[in-house]
């Protein structure tokens, strides 16, 4: 299994309000604390759309480009609160090849917060 | 309120045309980080066509957008997205239960060119959280 080199990714609110605007997802539990809490969430999250797209940026560099990319995606298994504060949070990718295949590598990802696992049974597989 | 389990295998209407210009995937691209290359479309780019018929949906059955919480994504790509591409897509239904009063929604969004041709299957996972 070869592994790959891990990548980190800081979200800010400022990250989430510009994630809103340019993908369309204005659900309030992004940006409302208030909104948030009351469906039981512990504060605002980050839109699992936009960790995915986090991991997609180091999955395109192992793979070298968006376009060498045959299939991706994950479960949003943990939510990734985000503070109301300058520093945000930190969000790490790591990678191993898992398979090759007839032309197509499969890299297993694991993306962690405060190393716990955000995303969950999140694979891609890219051309060789 | 639970979604009602009637809805199991409809397929949604197609989304409004959307196109993809060059000034929008650098918006998106600059908004996950990516430094932007002319030309080349971050692989959850699709989202936003997926996104606009999840709300046509969610409008469909009367479901609170504050009330979701996203579950799980995936894609699987015919050929990359390019700018000029003129995209709709069609989401249908693919499963529904409940835990815990939760609803668990499983859809599948087809993802077509102008000319018909698909560009990508996205299948999405959608939680509405029940009124506790």
């Amino acid at each position: 299994m070869t592994e790959l080199a891990p990548q980190q990714f800081t979200v800010t609110r400022a990250d989430l309000v510009r994630y809103a605007g340019a993908s369309g997802d204005f659900n309030p539990i992004h940006w409302s604390d208030r909104v948030a809490t009351s469906v039981g969430l512990p504060g605002v999250i980050a839109h699992g759309m936009l960790t995915l797209a986090l991991a997609g940026r180091a999955v395109e560099q192992w793979a070298g480009g968006p376009d060498r990319i045959v299939e991706f995606g994950a479960k949003f298994t943990k939510p990734v609160v985000v503070p109301d504060d300058d520093d945000g949070v930190v969000v790490t990718v790591a990678g191993q090849v898992s398979a090759e295949g007839e032309g197509t590598r499969t890299i297993s990802v694991k993306v962690t917060c405060d190393e716990v696992a955000v995303l969950g049974a999140m694979k891609a597989v890219v051309r060789a | 309120m639970p979604i009602d389990a009637t809805l199991v295998g409809r397929e949604f209407p197609p989304t409004a045309p959307y196109e993809v210009t060059q000034v929008k995937v650098r918006e998106f691209a600059e908004a996950i980080g990516a430094s932007h290359v002319d030309g080349v479309v971050p692989p959850t780019f699709p989202i936003v066509v997926a996104f606009a018929a999840m709300n046509d949906f969610l409008d469909d059955v009367q479901a609170d957008l504050f009330r979701i919480v996203h579950g799980e994504q995936r894609f699987a790509y015919e050929r990359p997205v390019r700018v000029g591409d003129v995209l709709t897509a069609t989401l249908v239904v693919d499963s529904l239960r409940q835990i815990g009063g939760n609803d668990i929604i499983g859809t599948t969004s087809l993802i077509t060119a102008a000319d018909g041709a698909v560009v990508c299957r996205t299948k999405s996972t959608l939680i509405h959280r029940s009124e506790a």
